[in-house]
């Protein structure tokens, strides 16, 4: 008797805490609006917002490439499985056309859409929550003058219990540090403003800091470096592999045009972000580079001198006579297998005789060949940078057909030998098959940054869809 | 260096720098027409071959990594005699006008049917996507393509299955 | 005596006048007119004043006046016709055997086509400004009459029967009681070594059989099948490989390089330094290459920052001090009405021939040899002899087909590079390639043009006045003089630049096409010339007519609104030709213009123009594409109409249309030369993006209307004037916005729709 009231007792507890708990959990759905007039909105105001998306980057994960803008369906590979983005064009039924601001600004603040469910963090609602409730209202003027289209994307694919919204509602309680932003009174006001626009709708940590096993940004490792359809996206605080390191100068100079010449040409995902922010003003810009440099920091002793010494390297090669082919081969060299391979497919372009963005980088400057991890070089000389459409921008041809996976090994290791001084990539043949294989996907796109790449370079991602 | 090289399904051995491109390998060693210089840089695909089935930009390919691989240029997918489906749509559809880009298109597309018969549209433009036209025969070229891959499917009959 | 127009295509040598012609004149029997002996360069005096006045005869005719030199039987019968044209990718060689074969009534393939060549054939200047068929079909045609009429009066003669009773049919003479006799037989060493006549009989166009068939063009089967096609596949024994190290900018000028280390270099024959003329000559062509970027490597340059911004183009065309030529005048200059003003920009754009420019010379015991795809084989002669020094006679040239020029690429320089490396390495064959930065930024350009409009429209809805300015280089600087060729100019003996000859002319330069076909009563056009150039310019597939047609189409849409009237409307109300007329009711027909404008992101946009006022007709309906979150347009659909005249291969016709509608989309779109205050930075496909698959439309239609027994007009360059005012007046009609800046960039469409 004692016992099954000791059980009954459990019960309603639990019970009751079940009850507070789904009372927190649960979202009311906010009453949808008749279809909004695009031309009640002021068009400063609109203007404004268009900027801010294209900080954001909305366009990149809510359109196919395509496929018209906006209109969601895009297939995002989680470790948890796959999610199609959603439709937020201001179409009534497939889109966002009833939202009322008010929703909108909840799904931008706390991650719950107008009807109440939670939304992924694949869309990163954890770095929007930091936008202003003003840059909201400019960002809801600006999707809801887009066009309509009525487009359902696919159903998610996600196991159980992740196919569970709820269980989100944990997960925003360890992870969500609602917004909005708070400027951090001892800094600069550029600083603030870029804190602003890096940590909330640039959503930089989003790839650039590792995430931890629930998917979250692991915040003890502020920019330490993360991953991106298939991409490293390099650390960015004071572990940053560049061999001349970033300034912030030289990041405004890239984070404008894409490539700098110190660095390199932004490749990927990253190709999209730098050509979205190339409509932002400069002094937004600059803001940026004034935060993101602030993170990494005063590069130490020997960085710096690493760097004045490959610095008077480059303004010397500019001058030197060199009486063999323009190979760049050393003596010695000759004995690895990869450097024959360097000197006749690679060497043409990248000596450094053709100025950037459009020759190819010096390998001693590239961040690519210092990486703890040789991903990106391993893309990038697989499937090369395909040419963008109509517009001036970075081309290089696919190697993937040309070596195979042991040339390719040697190669890298020839580079990363060559002209690095970290310590030997391992294993390097074999992430090449998995690359390959396209067992996981791998987004290339054109130098311009605009996602609209090709169908057929890069990864598709999953077994049906590897390459022979 | 001698290299051995498998050019349209013939042994070739041939003594040249291992940093040659292949392209110059096929067009003054092999003599070879077909594959063009257009950039030496990989922009524009005139230089195009198939190499085990795949478009590769010859320009940049070092001939020393070409061992022990097929090479297939236009010459291998026919003769004016008895020219190969590829070569007939072309013909047919009268793609080309300066025609200095056709071999390259042919190969590209070539690597593409092999692999998919019935290409759409787009298909056929993302796998041309690498190769330039100046003289703006682009319609014709998606065309012939789309004729090629008709006149392969007719050729492989009911009564005998492709391989690959 | 009939005004021959002086245009900077001027078929018939440089004045007018060709060695040839005065020869002829004398009245002396030329047994060859292989290279002609003891003719100095210098242009030529009328022919003596005690000559009779030679007939006006048809096409080229008048200048290569006797049938032999266009047209030869031997007694197998074989025939070979001789022009002076060459094929550019036109399938000037397909339509030429037609017409030969149309009135020899034979079969195109049993037609030997032999073309430009100094050695061989007649002098018909450059093959340009789309006039092959004009010049060389409308010979060819006539010289063909002419012979089967003189075979047809030979076997007459020979059967003594009355030529009436005969016929000819298929490389015979026919009687009508079944008799025949092969042309092998009937032809004498002398039976063609006749003047023309001004008349011929030609068949009437209910009889053709071959003319206006889109017969296949003979040169695709060996191109598709890896045959040799192209200058760049010819391969000589011994021929060597040579590169040539460019400046690294228009001013630069060579102050030293070590090549000591380079002529080490495994395979290299020679290092050939003449001023600021920098080559390497190897065994191999990779060697060539490999030494190549060594000496490039090795060399320094003093430069000099001599362009212009490339951001203010307007400035630098503004301030000129050149001469202003009167191109049209008609009533007042004052515009009156509803008034439309606006100005016009063009950059600098290139040919970008897929195939950079090749040449092989061979200079053996004094004779030098160059094979080249030069579209003028006799001026490149003359140029090369003169920047050698060497008599014309010792020097010949012969055209093989390269990629497509659209004009004039580096092709002519080629020649002379490898002319300049062949005399300083005589003996073996010199083929010189040059590399894609090399074509990308030492062609020359078509120029930057500059346009200004004032034009108005009354109540009743017509054209009241209108004023047009240009500021443009001239479009040429074809050879001509050494001097126009970039090794003689950068040789330590260097041949000066010539000076340019600024004059308005009938079928137009920089003015091409810039006085409006239409009818209106006021109006006045002038040419700014501007003489400086630079950055080298020459003539670009119609010359000043891209811009001045994109300028005039632009503004005929803007005064259609302000007259309240359909743009296709409007243009009739002012248009009385009637092949003009028919061009554009058809265009509009198949395009379906009636049914109004496209749905969604679509504009559509139509265009006319008459190519230099008296050639091909062409309008042209299309629809674009906006994606206005990135600012790229795509053109989807494009419907044309273009009448050549009397149309000897339709499809011939309809492949070139479609190819200059995308390619003057290419341009319209995309295309800049970009450079700094010394370089030009666009060395590549990287930096010079053009048209690729992605970007193609959807269709091109192109309904050709034949005109049978009407004139050639040519086909090759009409498209480019209107294609780009077709984009434009979508992009107004879609956006409410028009673009004056060419090209149409993603920014500046963004810029110009807003968000």
């Amino acid at each position: 008797m004692r016992f099954i009231r000791f059980l009954a007792v459990v019960l309603i507890l639990i019970l009751i805490v079940a009850a507070g708990l789904f009372a927190i959990a649960w979202r009311g759905e906010i009453e949808p609006v008749a279809a909004v007039d695009p031309s009640s909105f002021n068009e400063d105001l609109v203007a404004q917002g268009a900027q801010l998306a294209a900080v954001g980057n909305c366009i990149a994960c809510h359109t196919v490439p395509g496929q018209p803008a906006f209109a969601g369906g895009l297939a995002i590979p989680t470790p948890f499985g796959t999610i199609y983005s959603t439709n937020i064009t201001p179409d009534p039924e497939s889109g966002i056309g009833n939202w009322s601001e008010e929703a909108f600004q909840r799904a931008m603040r706390e991650g719950v859409d107008r009807q109440g469910r939670y939304l992924y963090p694949a869309f990163p609602y954890d770095h929007f929550t930091l936008v202003t409730d003003e840059d909201n209202r400019a960002l809801y003027a600006f999707l809801m003058t887009r066009e309509p289209v009525r487009s359902t994307p696919p159903q998610n694919d996600l196991p159980f219990p992740f196919n569970m919204r709820m269980i989100l509602a944990g997960w925003n309680l360890l992870f969500l540090d609602k917004g909005p932003f708070q400027p951090d009174t001892a800094q600069s006001e550029e600083w603030n403003r870029g804190a602003y626009l890096a940590e909330g709708l640039g959503h930089c940590g989003a790839c650039h800091t590792p995430r931890n096993r629930f998917g979250a940004v692991d915040s003890d490792r502020h920019f330490a470096g993360g991953e991106a359809e298939g991409w490293q996206a390099y650390a960015i605080n004071a572990t940053s592999p560049a061999p001349i390191p970033w300034d912030a100068d030289s990041l405004a100079f890239y984070l404008r045009h894409g490539w700098h010449e110190w660095h390199g040409v932004s490749r990927g995902p990253m190709a999209e972000v730098t050509g979205n922010l190339g409509l932002l003003p400069d002094r937004d810009i600059a803001a940026i580079a004034t935060y993101v440099a602030s993170v990494m920091g005063e590069p130490d002793q020997t960085r710096r001198e690493r760097a004045e010494q490959l610095k008077a390297e480059i303004s010397q090669g500019q001058t030197a006579v060199q009486a063999a082919p323009a190979t760049d081969t050393q003596a010695g060299d000759a004995q690895h297998p990869g450097a024959a391979i360097y000197a006749s497919a690679c060497a043409g372009c990248h000596n450094g005789s053709k100025p950037l963005p459009f020759g190819g980088l010096r390998f001693s400057l590239s961040t690519a060949v210092n990486a703890p991890n040789p991903q990106n070089i391993v893309n990038v000389v697989l499937f090369g940078l395909p040419p963008s459409d109509g517009e001036a921008s970075a081309v290089m041809p696919a190697f993937a057909n040309v070596l195979d996976d042991q040339q390719m090994a040697d190669l890298l290791a020839y580079m990363r030998e060559r002209y690095s001084e970290a310590p030997a990539w391992e294993d390097v043949a074999d992430l090449v098959a998995r690359t390959r294989s396209g067992q996981y996907k791998v987004a290339v796109r054109p130098a311009d940054g605009i996602e609209r790449g090709p169908e057929n370079v890069g990864a598709s991602g999953g077994a049906e869809d590897a390459e022979d | 260096m001698a290299i051995s090289l498998n050019v349209n399904g013939e042994t070739h051995e041939i003594d040249v720098d291992p940093a040659t491109p292949l392209l110059y390998v096929l067009r003054n060693d092999l003599e070879l027409n077909a594959a063009k210089f257009g950039c030496g840089l990989g922009q524009c695909g005139a230089c195009t071959v198939v190499v085990d089935g795949e478009a590769v930009l010859s320009c940049v390919t070092p001939v020393s990594l070409m061992e022990g691989r097929e090479i297939t240029t236009v010459e291998g997918l026919g003769t004016i005699e008895e020219p190969g489906p590829l070569q007939a749509a072309f013909m047919e559809m009268q793609a080309a006008q300066c025609g200095y880009c056709i071999p390259g298109m042919m190969m590209s597309a070539h690597a593409l049917l092999r692999k998919n018969a019935e290409p759409s549209d787009r298909e056929i433009r993302d796998a041309l996507m690498t190769n330039l036209c100046r003289c703006g025969t682009h319609m014709r070229i998606l065309a012939a393509i789309r004729r090629a891959g008709e006149l392969m499917q007719q050729a492989s009959a009911p009564t005998e299955r492709r391989a690959g | 005596m009939t005004i021959i127009p002086k245009d900077e295509f001027n078929t018939q040598g440089r004045n007018g006048i060709t060695r040839r012609s005065v020869l002829v004149g004398t009245g002396a029997l030329i047994v060859s007119f292989a290279i002609a002996p003891h003719v100095s360069a210098q242009p030529q005096p009328a022919p003596p004043a005690a000559a009779p006045e030679p007939p006006q005869l048809p096409g080229s005719l008048n200048d290569t006046r006797r049938l032999d030199s266009w047209i030869r039987i031997d007694a197998e019968g074989e025939i070979t016709v001789f022009t002076g044209k060459v094929e550019l990718g036109q399938g000037i060689k397909t339509a030429l055997r037609q017409v030969a074969a149309e009135e020899l009534e034979v079969e195109p393939g049993e037609i030997n086509l032999i073309t430009a060549d100094t050695g061989r054939t007649p002098d018909e200047g450059f093959t340009a400004g789309s006039q092959s068929m004009q010049n060389s079909g409308t010979a060819i045609r006539n010289a063909a009459a002419q012979v089967r009429e003189i075979l047809i009066t030979e076997a007459a003669r020979r059967w003594n029967v009355p030529r009436e009773t005969l016929r000819a049919e298929a490389k015979s003479i026919v009687a009508q009681d079944g008799r025949t006799i092969g042309y092998g037989e009937l032809v004498t060493d002398q039976l063609l070594a006749v003047e023309a006549q001004p008349e011929s009989l030609l068949k009437s166009p209910d009889k053709l059989r071959v003319m206006g068939q889109s017969l296949p063009r003979v040169d695709i089967p060996g191109k598709v099948t890896g045959g040799v096609a192209y200058v760049q596949d010819l391969r000589l024994e011994g021929m060597l490989h040579a590169r040539v190290v460019r400046p690294p900018s228009p001013s630069a000028q060579l102050q030293e390089v070590d090549t000591a280390a380079v002529e080490q270099m495994p395979g290299v024959v020679s290092v050939i330094r003449d001023g600021s003329f920098l080559a390497v000559v190897a065994e191999g062509e990779f060697q060539a290459i490999s030494a190549m970027r060594a000496l490039q490597q090795a060399a320094r340059w003093t430069e000099q920052p001599v362009l212009p911004d490339q951001n203010n183009l307007q400035a630098f065309l503004e301030a000129t001090k050149g001469d202003i030529g009167t191109v049209a005048e008609e009533g007042s200059p004052e515009v009156t009405g509803k008034i439309f003003e606006a100005t016009f920009r063009r950059p600098y754009q290139i040919h970008g021939s897929i195939g950079p420019s090749c040449a092989v010379a061979h200079m053996d015991n004094g004779q030098l040899t160059v094979w080249s795809h030069t579209q003028g084989v006799y001026p490149d002669q003359e140029a090369i002899a003169e920047m050698l020094g060497m008599d014309i006679a010792q020097v010949r040239v012969i055209h093989m087909e390269g990629s497509g020029c659209y004009g004039h690429n580096g092709a002519d320089d080629a020649a002379a590079d490898a002319a300049l490396i062949a005399s300083a390495v005589p003996g073996r064959p010199i083929r010189v390639q040059w590399m894609r930065e090399d074509e990308h930024a030492w062609e020359p350009f078509g120029p930057a043009m500059l346009t200004k409009i004032r034009a108005g429209v009354g109540d009743d809805g017509r054209i009241t006045g209108w004023n047009y300015e240009l500021w443009s280089n001239l479009h040429s600087s074809r050879p001509g003089g050494a001097g126009n060729l970039l090794a003689a100019r950068h040789r330590a003996q260097a041949f000066a630049v010539p000076a340019p000859r600024f004059n308005i002319s009938q079928s137009g330069n920089g003015d091409r096409n810039a006085n409006p076909l239409y009818v209106f009563p006021n109006r006045r056009v002038l040419w700014h010339y501007v003489p400086e150039t630079p950055l080298r310019v020459s003539a670009l597939r119609a010359l000043g007519a891209y811009a001045n047609v994109f300028s005039i189409e632009s503004t005929m849409d803007e005064l259609a609104l302000l007259a309240g009237t359909d743009p296709v409307e409007f243009r009739l109300r002012h248009l009385e030709d009637p092949r003009a007329r028919a061009v554009v009711e058809r265009a509009a027909e198949e395009f379906g213009w009636s049914s109004g404008a496209p749905k969604g992101d679509r504009g559509r946009g139509f265009a006319f123009a008459r190519y230099k006022n008296h050639a091909a007709y062409l309008a042209v309906a299309l629809e674009l594409e906006l994606e206005r979150e990135t600012g790229r347009t795509r053109v989807s659909r494009a419907v044309a109409a273009i009448d050549s005249g009397e149309a000897v291969n339709p499809d011939g016709i309809r492949n070139q249309t479609q190819g200059g509608i995308i390619q003057a989309t290419s341009w319209t779109l995309f295309e800049q030369v970009t450079f700094d205050n010394t370089r030009v930075t666009s060395t590549d496909w990287s930096s010079y993006p053009i048209l690729r698959f992605p970007s193609a439309p959807d269709s091109v239609e192109v309904h050709v209307i034949d005109s049978p027994g009407q004139p050639f007009l040519g086909t090759g360059e009409a498209a480019q004037g209107p294609t780009p005012a077709a984009i434009g007046n979508a992009f107004r009609q879609l956006t409410g916005v028009r673009l004056y800046d060419l090209p149409f960039t993603r920014e500046r469409v963004k810029q110009a729709i807003g968000v």
